[in-house]
């Protein structure tokens, strides 16, 4: 079967505009692979436009061209989140630009799985990757608070766990700026309320997340993604760390300032109100 | 200026003196192996690089420039031969170098020693550790060559010494590793695993040495040509059936069925990425390569 013919037309329009080398054999030096990308985001399409219906807030505070460093909340059992920030500088972006993930090493190892987070420029976890894909003026995408973000219970939701501080050394070495992000939606999608440890060590997961319908699959619920004003810092990365988990609590404070405001949109937007204007936007 | 060549009658190596001879260049080689005829401007000694004879081409010619390339990449002899002929002739070269007044070392070496591992970085940078020691045990002599030639920028500065490390080479030769892996019709893979390959042209690989001389570069160089391409479209760029096996039969098949013999830490190398990043080389030298990956694939092909 002609793989091209299953990638939507929206989806082949965007990546001819999308910004990437690609060779003669639709590949960038990244391994990214064209086709791949087609299909991955004619899937994904689904998700974000119909299945979530993912409102995008904010989305031209990312710059058009060069590098920037997109730092989120993560949440929802599975991080359903990566991959609609990753639709939304797509579909909603204009010119679309690809998102870069980091990736959890241990999936490296799966047969398919590693492949196809490789063919969409999704890399294993490495400051290595970081440092050269933000050098080469691409977009990063960064969880800090990893996986005790996707992890926590519904109890917990909306409030950041611990931050990692790897990625504000990146951004100071590299130059680069951060978009904060608040993802709205995912708590409720997925609601955890339990941790099935068995089910984690078998699977060499993190945590195996339970919620009340006990099948880990998020609901149709609406979401939304909030960017957040870019944020520069000076320094070369080398900074003591207590000058690094200044600049950390910062980025915190402004994911926090637009998940209040968007948790405020939200509830609007579920309860069939207005929600495109609520106050000022942080 | 004269320049010495160790391995002359490999095919590589052939085609760099054949381009050094052109440039005016006056050409010796060592080889145990023969080169019946070479062209005009090659002379060619017949003896072992560790053996005596070896050293007196080194006193007796006093070339100003070596370039060691009497290395062996294939399996199909021993481990202890291997060890032998990378690593002793590794030392014996360079130690032969610096005792004749040799100005300049050239030892060409492969980006394998990287290794190729779930959790390495995709780009290798040339102070990237060689891997290669865990992931792939059988390249340990070739690992232990590369590093004992670098040994000589601190021992003898006086000595310039250059540490290439080449991507795999592919084209009209149809020698070396990638070649070997490529020679039948089905080519193995790791079922569910499509790792990136780096590769340039065979000529591009001898322009880059031969810059390399030229330019008297001091230190280690990754040497790339075009950007990488997964193994799947390698295979279908020269024609080759990619035939994807799941690891736990692999090391049950290979071998058989037509599909190349390959030792057991390969498998890692066609389930993972090993590509370099060449910027340095680039920079120290302007060096282009001037075939992209279409070329390659289509001149190993088609010659």
């Amino acid at each position: 079967m002609d793989q091209s013919s299953l990638v939507s037309r929206d989806v082949a329009e965007r990546l001819e505009a999308l910004a990437l080398p690609f060779n003669q054999y639709g590949m960038d030096p990244y391994g990214i692979s064209k086709r791949h990308l087609g299909l991955f985001f004619t899937f994904l399409e689904v998700f974000y436009k119909h299945y979530f219906r993912v409102r995008c807030f904010g989305i031209d505070r990312v710059p058009a061209t060069g590098p920037v460093m997109l730092v989120s909340n993560h949440s929802g059992g599975i991080p359903a989140d990566g991959g609609m920030i990753l639709a939304s500088l797509f579909f909603d972006h204009n010119p679309p630009r690809l998102a870069h993930g980091m990736v959890e090493k241990f999936a490296q190892t799966w047969p398919f799985v590693s492949q196809w987070f490789s063919r969409m420029g999704q890399l294993p976890g490495l400051p290595e990757h970081a440092i050269r894909l933000l050098r080469d003026g691409r977009v990063l995408m960064v969880f800090p608070e990893g996986a005790r973000g996707t992890g926590k219970l519904y109890k917990d939701r909306y409030h950041l766990v611990r931050f990692g501080t790897g990625f504000m050394r990146i951004a100071l070495q590299t130059g680069t700026p951060i978009v904060p992000i608040a993802f709205i939606g995912g708590e409720e999608a997925l609601p955890t309320i339990y941790h099935a440890k068995t089910l984690a060590k078998i699977f060499g997961a993190p945590y195996w997340p339970v919620p009340p319908y006990l099948v880990p699959m998020p609901l149709p619920l609406p979401c939304e993604i909030h960017f957040g004003e870019p944020l520069r810092f000076e320094g070369n990365g080398n900074e003591a760390d207590h000058v690094i988990e200044g600049y950390v609590e910062q980025v915190r404070d402004a994911i926090t300032r637009q998940i209040t405001y968007g948790c405020a949109i939200h509830g609007q937007r579920r309860a069939g109100l207005p929600f495109d204007h609520l106050g000022e936007r942080p | 200026m004269k320049i010495l060549i160790t391995g002359i009658s490999g095919a590589h190596a052939r085609m760099i003196a054949q381009k050094l001879a052109a440039a005016g260049h006056d050409v010796i080689g060592l080889d145990r192996r023969a080169w019946p005829n070479p062209p005009e401007g090659i002379r060619v000694f017949q003896a072992d690089v560790r053996k005596r004879p070896a050293a007196d081409v080194f006193r007796n010619e006093r070339p100003e420039v070596v370039i060691h390339m009497a290395t062996i990449t294939h399996f199909s002899g021993s481990r202890e031969e291997r060890l032998r002929i990378n690593l002793q002739g590794t030392r014996i070269v360079f130690e032969h170098c610096h005792e004749h007044g040799v100005k300049h070392a050239v030892f060409v070496g492969r980006h394998t020693i990287y290794g190729a591992a779930a959790d390495a970085p995709l780009y290798r940078g040339e102070d990237e550790p060689p891997l290669a020691v865990t992931t792939f045990p059988e390249l340990a002599d070739l690992v232990a060559a590369d590093l004992h030639a670098c040994t000589a920028l601190w021992r003898w500065p006086e000595l310039k010494t250059t540490v290439l490390r080449l991507v795999y080479t592919l084209g009209p030769l149809h020698r070396g590793t990638l070649a070997s892996f490529l020679a039948g019709p089905r080519v193995p893979m790791i079922l569910g695993f499509d790792p990136l390959f780096q590769m340039m042209h065979d000529e591009d690989a001898a322009d880059a040495v031969t810059l390399a001389v030229e330019k008297r570069l001091n230190g280690v160089f990754n040497v790339a040509g075009p950007p990488p391409v997964p193994l799947s479209v390698l295979c279908r760029g020269t024609h080759r059936q990619a035939l994807p096996i799941p690891e736990p039969l692999f090391p049950h098949v290979i071998g058989r069925f037509g599909l190349p013999h390959l030792p057991p830490g390969a498998v890692s190398h066609i389930k993972y990425p090993i590509v370099v990043d060449a910027a340095a080389f680039r920079a120290a030298t302007g060096f282009e390569h001037r075939h992209d990956a279409h070329a390659v694939m289509t001149s190993f092909r088609e010659s």
